[in-house]
């Protein structure tokens, strides 16, 4: 048990349909955790990553938490690996950084068709938004990206086994798709 | 005794006027291009297609084959140098192909497949560029133009009619139509124009056909650009053509 590869993985501005992909790996899962155990991830509800061997991040970074999860993980995974489209450029979030913050923000919660009670939410529990969404590239070093929208099941398998078998992990051309 | 090239040491004919990239594409030598189309005047835009010939790096769609020219053509730097040059032309524009309806016939796309481009490199520039939908058959999208010109070359050369331009210089570099209120619908452009359908990526689209081949069925979903760019271009592999001759050239040239 002590020596198991542990994994950790989040989602940031991302809608989990990286994480959905990624149990489509359906009962290789199985023989995955036969080597593999997660500290850190939506399917552990751990709330912090401690050494961990691989980080996998889902989503681009869009507000202050963003930030900080994605540095928690940069410090505490060996390798840091940008899974899917909004991780690698961004994505569908970053569709709103041709809109200045505060337009975006009254269209959302004050001028919107079908807003009721119109207020912009302020309760300091919430982060901050960033003026732009960025890809999580420009923020910590990543050391290995799956694109894909979401990246296919096979792709995190490759990936993995790739790895964990102490290969340089590759993508052939079959298992690239940026869609 | 036809005269020739050898592109990574294999031996390539060619005939006088024929650029690098004719003579490669005719034998069956894939050189990734983007701003190249065989049938328009080569433009040596987009420099994907750098080859190094003796020692020099330069566009091999439109440099001349002559008598004597080592070109080298998949090497690991040149690989990676062209490379970084389809990150430059991702991170320049907004590509976003999850939600383009040119995904999976989109070359950009296609070229960046085939050079195993799995992340952007740079950081995302985001340009706020604009959406012309004025036409009923036609749309353009500049967030995905890459200034190839290739519409620009179709409209003049084959379709007769100067759609299209690019104006302004560097940042301000961008596509502009022939009509006074700069908008697609008072300009003369159809749908069935080669202009429209020659765009490499997915910033000039005809409407309500997105969608009719669904994605995972499209060009470059099973297939190589290679591949589809030799096969459209009616080239038979030098190897595969006469391989006798072949050796024959190479003993006689080492013979000299």
């Amino acid at each position: 048990m002590a020596n198991k590869i542990r994994v950790a993985t989040t989602s940031l501005a991302g809608c989990f349909g990286c994480h959905m992909s990624f149990l489509d790996i359906d009962e290789r899962m199985l023989q995955l955790a036969e080597v593999v155990e997660f500290d850190r991830s939506p399917i552990t509800d751990i709330e912090h990553c401690t050494n961990c061997d691989i980080g996998l991040i889902e989503g681009g970074v869009c507000n202050s938490e963003n930030v900080h999860v994605l540095r928690e993980f940069r410090n505490n995974c060996k390798i840091l690996v940008a899974v899917g489209a909004c991780a690698i450029n961004g994505g569908l979030p970053a569709m709103r950084n041709y809109i200045p913050l505060e337009e975006c923000l009254n269209e959302a919660y004050l001028d919107g068709i079908g807003v009721e009670n119109p207020k912009i939410p302020s309760d300091i529990e919430l982060p901050l938004l960033l003026n732009q969404v960025h890809p999580i590239h420009e923020i910590v070093k990543i050391d290995y990206y799956l694109p894909g929208c979401p990246p296919s099941a096979d792709v995190f398998w490759k990936f993995l086994t790739d790895l964990i078998e102490g290969r340089e992990p590759s993508l052939p051309y079959e298992l690239v798709h940026y869609d | 005794m036809s005269k020739t090239i050898t592109i990574d040491g294999k031996i390539i004919p060619f005939e006088d006027g024929q650029t690098i990239m004719d003579a490669a594409m005719a034998a069956g030598v894939y050189i990734p291009h983007l701003c190249h189309q065989p049938e328009f005047t080569p433009h040596g835009s987009c420099k994907l297609c750098t080859v190094n010939v003796n020692g020099r790096n330069c566009s091999a769609c439109t440099f001349p084959a002559m008598e004597g020219q080592d070109v080298l053509n998949e090497t690991e730097e040149l690989i990676e140098d062209r490379k970084k040059i389809t990150q430059m032309l991702f991170v320049e524009g907004n590509h976003f192909c999850p939600s383009c309806e040119k995904t999976g016939n989109c070359q950009l796309q296609a070229v960046a497949y085939h050079l195993n481009m799995l992340d952007n490199h740079f950081p995302l520039f985001y340009p706020d560029r604009e959406v012309d939908a004025s036409h009923a058959e036609v749309m353009i999208d500049h967030n995905r133009c890459i200034f190839c010109t290739l519409c620009v070359r179709a409209s003049h050369e084959k379709d007769g009619k100067d759609v299209f331009a690019i104006s302004g210089r560097g940042i301000h570099k961008h596509l502009i139509v022939n009509a006074k209120s700069g908008l697609l619908k008072d300009t003369d452009i159809d749908a069935s124009d080669q202009a429209v359908h020659i765009c490499p990526t997915g910033a000039l689209l005809v409407k309500r056909t997105g969608y009719q081949v669904p994605i995972g069925e499209r060009i470059y979903d099973h297939k190589q650009i290679d591949q589809v760019a030799l096969a459209a271009s009616g080239s038979r592999p030098v190897a595969a053509l006469q391989p006798s001759m072949a050796v024959g050239t190479e003993n006689i040239k080492h013979g000299e």
